[in-house]
């Protein structure tokens, strides 16, 4: 049984909430205690149904406005996946949370209301998705019960979507007809689409092939923490713990350890004391070295043959996720998987119009949910992975030093 | 290709040791918080992936009711003394005697609510900078959004609209002095998993996770041990059951479901069918809608 990490997306009220509370509802994720309070909850708000959209609704404040504001992360599974869900808000004022849910997904799921059609918000939705390099994208046509079952309806959604998504980064598009209120295609096709030759939603999220999603090419190992027992036992044992960001590793493989830039060989992949052959990503593990060199947290580990170039300048998307603005010349603390090295922001390139990509020049600062292209000046070597190629090690984080907050998501344009 | 295919469980557990190697990594000063739980029972065998041949970079500490059955207090002692790792108890009594918390009285009175003033008391006593502690989003609604790091300002208190941003498996764990962090590892296992995980790996529980004989009383459809601790009505008749423990928190506002499973694999069979997620047998969470988010604001775990 694989892991599917997915998010949805689509504007207010294009039935997020309905179609997740659908998805946990008939795939029996909703249990007795959590139907009885979403029946309460229907009654209190008068609703005459089963509001299946109360099941995702987290925080008292979202209740009380009826809308959701951060992310939540809602669990189901069949016999054949573990799915999470990264449900997120739609708002171009909640840029950053989608981003935030985006990072981690395989999948999104754009809603798009077969009435209105491809919408700003759907275009904004998939450009997030571009951007953070997400394998596939669904594209649910929701409310079909609204438009009579229309098939040519169907199409010519597909169709406009098509057109805008050509310049997109997405490899993988699906689209899927649905009514997530009365449940056609979600969980089971439906009567009502006989035209529809595909799989259903649940179908789909099933069977959809994301083995390699993961980057298993390039021999990435950050070094987290060092384990040294210095016991009776054990009192020279040293070993690189860390989690593979991508690639694979194998015993006796020489490596370079980057920033320094000396090259050893692995003896030894431990795990709970076995010695494994090899270790791939995403497996946590710990690495021990031919040679005693000066290794801590923060380095990296990467195949001698063909190493990533590394450097101090970065060029790179980033979203603004702080209310303070965004000037060039603010320093940063930039977190690259397990390494801080300070940051200056040398020059915003251009702002990207989110609902269009168009990019915006000579722009002098970035508000909070504003992505841009800029320029990055590193106080010491990190690695420069184009985030296209390795969602691992192209993406960083950048740190407000008075604050502490975490003020903006990169991604490493090579 | 096939040989590098990641099952759902290693992919949880590799999360969970790479959060648990961040804290090591991050904070100065964290603690495991060890309440005997399967939740936490299993944080310390991802901590044991984590680190062995090593010791813990951490302590145990544990925040001691005073209501616990005596199979929890057994069980702790007996995997402190195998996996030879530090524990320190802090007692919620200290803090009634010290007058820092009222006990609650009546029905439904309980010491859940008094741990957070023992905990934060503990925290700042030993100057904790980290707590990791084994709750789950699949809990509660409000767990859901909790992050993976999830900092509390100096007085322990959760501002959801506050959180920071959680991206890829970037963990900020910057802080101010006096703030500190919970961290949860198993954040993104469900109930399911976390047995799935204890049947796979052959974790040791306390018997009380298993069906034995107890003397029990029903109280709003649910089985609650006869205890000193537990104030019963007149019309709450004590009766013989077969039953056994979802989760085993303090003794008075955890209840019993009747149930013949005797193994784990019994459970998770049991858990399949179930219609109840397991916080439906928690008295606490039933007060209000709205409780969980209420206390975790408060600076309950
Ligand atoms: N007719 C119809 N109504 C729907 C469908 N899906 C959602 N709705 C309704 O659209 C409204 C907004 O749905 P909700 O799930 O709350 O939208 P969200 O804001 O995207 O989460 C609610 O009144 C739903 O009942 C559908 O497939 N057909």
């Amino acid at each position: 049984m694989e892991l599917l990490r997915f998010l949805t997306a689509g504007s207010v009220d294009d039935g997020k909430s309905t179609l997740i509370g659908r998805l946990l509802y008939d795939s029996r994720s909703l249990l007795r205690d959590q139907l009885e309070a979403i029946e309460k909850s229907s009654r209190k708000k008068g609703d005459d149904f089963l509001n299946l959209a109360l099941a995702t609704d987290g925080l008292k404040a979202e209740r009380e406005q009826g809308i959701t504001i951060d992310v939540a992360y809602k669990y189901f599974s069949t016999p054949k996946r573990k799915f999470i869900i990264a449900d997120t808000p739609g708002h171009i004022q909640y840029t950053r949370n989608m981003v935030t849910g985006a990072s981690t997904a395989n999948l999104m799921v754009v809603l798009v209301d077969a009435r209105n059609g491809v919408t700003e918000q759907t275009r904004r939705h998939s450009i997030i998705a571009s951007l953070l390099a997400i394998p596939h994208l669904v594209v649910c046509i929701n409310k079909m019960d609204l438009v009579g079952f229309s098939q040519e309806r169907f199409e010519q959604i597909k169709e406009e979507f098509l057109q805008f998504s050509g310049k997109l980064n997405i490899k993988d598009i699906t689209f899927i007809p649905i009514s997530a209120l009365q449940g056609d295609n979600v969980v089971n096709l439906s009567d009502n689409m006989p035209w529809y030759e595909g799989r259903s939603l649940l179908h789909y999220l099933e069977e959809v092939y994301i083995e390699s999603d993961r980057n298993l090419q390039n021999p990435r190992f950050p070094v987290q923490y060092v384990i040294r027992p210095e016991t009776a036992e054990y009192p020279d044992y040293r070993a690189y713990a860390g989690m593979v960001a991508s690639g694979i590793f194998k015993q006796g493989d020489a490596i370079l350890v980057l920033p320094a830039g000396f090259t050893t060989t692995i003896t030894s992949i431990d795990f709970y004391g076995k010695q494994l052959p090899e270790a791939f990503a995403p497996q946590s593990v710990a690495i021990r070295l031919s040679d005693n060199l000066d290794i801590a947290r923060g380095d990296v580990f990467v195949d001698a043959v063909n190493p990533p170039r590394i450097g101090q300048d970065i060029l790179a998307n980033v979203c603004w996720m702080s209310s303070d603005e965004l000037r060039p010349g603010t320093v940063l603390i930039l977190q690259q998987n397990t390494r801080r090295v300070k940051a200056k922001i040398t020059e915003i390139v251009y702002k990207i119009e989110i609902n269009t990509l168009d990019e915006i020049v000579g722009v002098g600062a970035l508000k909070m949910n504003d992505i841009a292209l800029v320029k990055i000046r590193t106080a010491a070597p990190v690695l420069l992975d184009d985030y296209k190629f390795n969602r691992a090690t192209g993406s960083f984080i950048l740190i407000d030093e008075n604050t502490n907050l975490t003020a903006a998501a990169g991604v490493i344009r090579g | 290709m096939s040989s590098y295919h990641i099952n759902y469980l290693d992919a949880l557990e590799a999360e969970a040791i790479y959060i648990l190697r961040e804290t090591a990594a991050q904070f100065e000063n964290p603690a495991l918080l060890f309440s005997g739980g399967k939740d936490s029972i299993v944080l310390v065998h991802l901590a044991l992936k984590a680190f062995r041949p090593a010791k813990f970079p951490f302590p145990l500490l544990h925040i001691d009711t005073g209501h616990n059955f005596p199979e929890t207090l057994q069980f702790r002692d007996n995997l402190i003394s195998k996996i030879k790792e530090r524990l320190i108890v802090r007692y919620v009594q200290d803090s009634i005697d010290k007058g820092r918390v009222k006990e609650e009285t009546g029905k439904y009175a309980s010491r859940n609510a008094l741990q957070t003033v023992t905990l934060l008391d503990a925290i700042s006593e030993l100057q904790l900078d980290a707590c990791i502690g084994g709750a789950r989003r699949d809990e509660e609604k409000a767990r859901a959004k909790e992050r993976i790091f999830s900092v509390r300002d100096e007085f322990g208190q959760w501002e959801p609209r506050m959180q920071r941003p959680e991206l890829w498996n970037l963990y900020n764990g910057k802080i101010r002095k006096g703030e500190n962090v919970r961290v949860f590892p198993i954040s993104n296992f469900t109930e399911l998993d976390v047995w799935r995980y204890i049947e796979r790996e052959g974790i040791e529980l306390p018997s009380l996770y298993f069906t034995h004989e107890r003397d029990v009383f029903e109280r709003d459809g649910l089985w609650y041990p006869d205890s000193p601790y537990i104030h019963r009505e007149p019309q709450e008749t004590v009766v013989r059951k077969k039953v056994r423990f979802r989760t085993i928190g303090d003794m008075t506002c955890t209840a019993a479901v009747l149930s013949q499973a005797d193994n784990v694999a019994a459970i998770i069979e049991e858990l399949i069918k179930a219609e109840t997620t397991e916080r439906g047998s928690r008295l606490d969470d039933k007060r209000s809608e709205a409780a969980m988010e209420e206390r975790k604001r408060g600076g309950y775990f």
